[in-house]
């Protein structure tokens, strides 16, 4: 019997991070694809054990350099839960504008630099730019502006300096976050500009028949809290977490795979499926744009993904003037705790899904073990299910291996995986369902 | 005209903060791709083309075998190699894993140990090749790496500052957390670059630039014990994003011998 044919694409480009894609056939059919995640292990869960908990945010900042306010969120909460204090309204909301600012940021970055070349069949944003200068001017606009507010609220847009456990180290003043009004305003339509952009584009005729996972809020659009979401079995409690969701070890990669319990099935992350569980929760021009443009409900081809991110920057930019043009600082920056041993969990909404992160302290206020569960390792099942449903399909029609590398690489760019993210990984409890 | 520097970016252990810096450079990106040809950049670009490469810019730390050659390879094809960040500097923050134990370490993450190669240490890229220029901060300032790289363009030196954070904060008219509120800061031993962000938000320094030229650690832990801070609060803060850099290590290393015995990196 003859040696399987490989196609490796050696190097995944516009992505965050660093891997690449096996797919190995056998004439013309598909025997294996496999996702290698080849960034090294730089074990975080095992260097924040016997830190002060003050320490976890600034540290799991350092995570991802894409979004570091996330794992900020995500950490500062289930510390917060650990300790048994709740914030005030006011560091509530400026959490939220944190978000917004990152959301904004990281959007902006994918939809024009590292997807939109896609659909020009061109390397990259900067080979765009010749192409589509003004969209990638604006692109690059709201970038900044989402950068601009990470700036002033959190003192530097990548691993900001300024989030607390208990709150901020420093509210920021009334007029430091009233400068940035105009430019919101201006963005806000720039947002809805480019997602309008982004839906004219052709998209590849791809759909799965997918379990949709998000952050669930009664009367928010999700991002910092409170339980999750599933389009397949309904609202998940956070504490129950474990029971739903696990990670696996595989040898092609050094970032865990998240599955879906019983069935170790997988499950789709990110703005895609956060549209698609909370569409009525975006802000109102956000959700008026989604029926003008006829964004279905639900989306089920992952291409399309790239206008549900757009609909997110209009929505952030439409919650940060709100939040913006509302602020009066008030109470303390940041909540008084004596430290105290308990276990504490959260889930946030990372630009690219959700985040969770479980920490145990000790009652010196050490942490004794933490868990973060990235959305990439989650979604990175997903993504190798996917690729093998298109493959198989498409190997009947295309046999021209580097165009079969070119279209898979767009399929996993859809997903704006963060792969230095998922390299870090909780200690495996091997349960079998 | 010439023709354009070739550029390349290569990444190793980190979180990519550092060569997302340079596409933060909103306003000055498609400046620079006016100055500079983009030949290798992955985060940024499909076309990946081959060296030799006039510029490089490497972001990461050396933690696998695999990378150790890698990196001899990259410097073979780039006439000028710049380290940017942390990581590639100082180890980064996965240096700690030179104060615990390794296979412990990757035991307690991962289920499968066997599946995982790497090196008990994290170190920087001048422990591998000749660096012909560091750019700290964790992360680099944006606006300092469009600096570099136009230097570079256009064969003048890098206009970087090496005095200390302390003397930024000073100019920004802060109040000094340290005189004012007996907190510790690392600001009188880091180097400048970050705009003292941290005092201006009611913070301490944690040096994310690593320690400054000179840096006096013996007399700055000093006088934060006389303030009451012990060697238990200091170890930590000195162990973090700059903890392999020769002058913070020695100093927490100094502060840990004082200590009962304790494992791990902190």
């Amino acid at each position: 019997m003859s040696e399987p044919e490989l196609i490796r694409v050696p190097i995944l480009t516009r992505v965050e991070g660093e891997g690449g894609l096996t797919i190995r056939l056998r004439g013309r059919t598909l025997e294996d694809v496999q996702l290698n995640i080849y960034e090294p292990p730089r074990l975080f869960e095992s260097l924040l054990r016997g830190r002060p908990l003050e320490d976890v945010p600034d540290i799991t900042a350092r995570i991802c350099g894409i979004c570091p306010a996330a794992y900020q969120m995500s950490s500062v909460h289930a510390l917060e839960r650990a300790l048994e204090i709740s914030v005030t309204p006011t560091i509530r909301r400026l959490r939220r504008l944190l978000y917004c600012g990152e959301w904004i940021e990281s959007h902006s970055l994918h939809m024009h630099l590292l997807q939109a070349p896609d659909f020009f069949a061109l390397h990259s944003g900067m080979e765009l730019a010749q192409h589509a200068p003004q969209e990638v001017k604006r692109g690059l606009q709201l970038k900044k502006h989402g950068n601009r507010l990470l700036e002033v609220l959190g003192g530097r847009a990548i691993h900001p300096i300024n989030v607390a456990v208990g709150g901020f180290h420093r509210l920021p003043r009334r007029d430091e976050l009233a400068d940035l009004i105009p430019d919101f305003e201006w963005g806000l339509q720039a947002a809805v500009e480019a997602t309008r952009w982004v839906a004219g584009f052709s998209f590849p005729e791809f759909t799965g028949d997918y379990e949709f996972v998000a952050v669930t809020h009664p009367e928010e659009y999700p991002m910092n809290e409170l339980h999750l979401r599933s389009s397949t079995i309904g609202d998940i409690p956070l504490d129950d977490w474990r029971q739903h969701f696990q990670e696996e070890h595989v040898a092609h990669s050094t970032a865990l795979h998240a599955v879906q319990l019983p069935n170790r099935s997988s499950y789709f992350l990110g703005p895609l499926a956060r549209v698609n569980l909370q569409r009525q929760q975006l802000a109102p021009t956000a959700r008026r744009l989604a029926d003008e443009i006829g964004f279905e409900s639900p989306c089920r081809n992952p291409h399309r993904g790239i206008i549900a991110r757009g609909l997110e920057v209009v929505h952030a930019y439409e919650e940060a003037l709100s939040i913006l043009r509302d602020y009066h600082p008030k109470g303390p920056a940041r909540l008084p705790y004596a430290p105290r041993a308990g276990i504490g969990a959260a889930a946030t909404e990372a630009p690219r899904g959700t985040l969770y992160h479980r920490y145990e302290i000790d009652d010196e206020g050490r942490v004794v073990t933490a868990q973060i569960v990235a959305p990439t390792s989650q979604n990175q099942r997903q993504i190798e299910a996917d690729l093998r449903s298109f493959l198989k399909d498409r190997l009947t029609q295309v046999t021209a291996r580097d165009q079969l590398g070119r279209e898979s690489e767009q399929l996993v760019r859809t997903y704006d995986p963060c792969i230095s993210c998922s390299t870090h990984f909780l200690k495996i409890r091997w349960e079998e369902a | 005209m010439g023709r354009r520097p070739r550029l390349a970016v290569f990444k190793f252990a980190s979180c990519d903060g550092c060569q997302l810096s340079l596409l933060d450079a909103e306003d000055d990106l498609l400046a620079i791709c006016d100055r500079v040809e983009i030949a290798h950049f992955a985060e940024a670009s499909s076309r990946l083309e081959d060296g030799p490469y006039d510029v490089t810019l490497v972001e990461g730390s050396i933690t696998t075998a695999h990378d150790a050659q890698r990196i001899q390879d990259i410097r073979r094809q780039s006439r000028f190699l710049m380290t940017i960040g942390a990581c590639a500097t100082s180890g980064g923050i996965q240096a700690l894993r030179q104060w615990g134990q390794i296979d412990e370490w990757v035991g307690a993450v991962y289920a499968r140990p066997d599946y995982i190669s790497t090196l008990a240490s994290s170190t920087p890229i001048a422990d591998h090749v000749a660096v012909d220029f560091e750019l700290r901060g964790c992360p680099v300032n944006p606006h300092q790496l469009v600096e570099v790289i136009l230097a570079l363009v256009e064969g003048r030196r890098p206009r970087v500052p090496s005095h200390s954070v302390c003397l930024d904060c000073k100019r920004r008219g802060n109040v000094c957390v340290v005189v004012a509120r007996g907190q510790p800061c690392l600001g009188p031993v880091t180097q400048s670059g970050c705009g003292a962000i941290c005092p201006t938000y009611d913070r301490g320094c944690y040096g994310c630039y690593g320690p400054s030229t000179p840096a006096n650690l013996d007399a700055l832990t000093r006088q934060f014990e006389s303030l009451g801070h012990s060697a238990r609060e200091l170890v930590p803060l000195l162990r973090n994003f700059n903890a392999a850099a020769p002058d913070f290590r020695r100093a927490s290393d100094r502060l840990q011998t004082a200590l009962p015995d304790e494992g791990g990196g902190g």
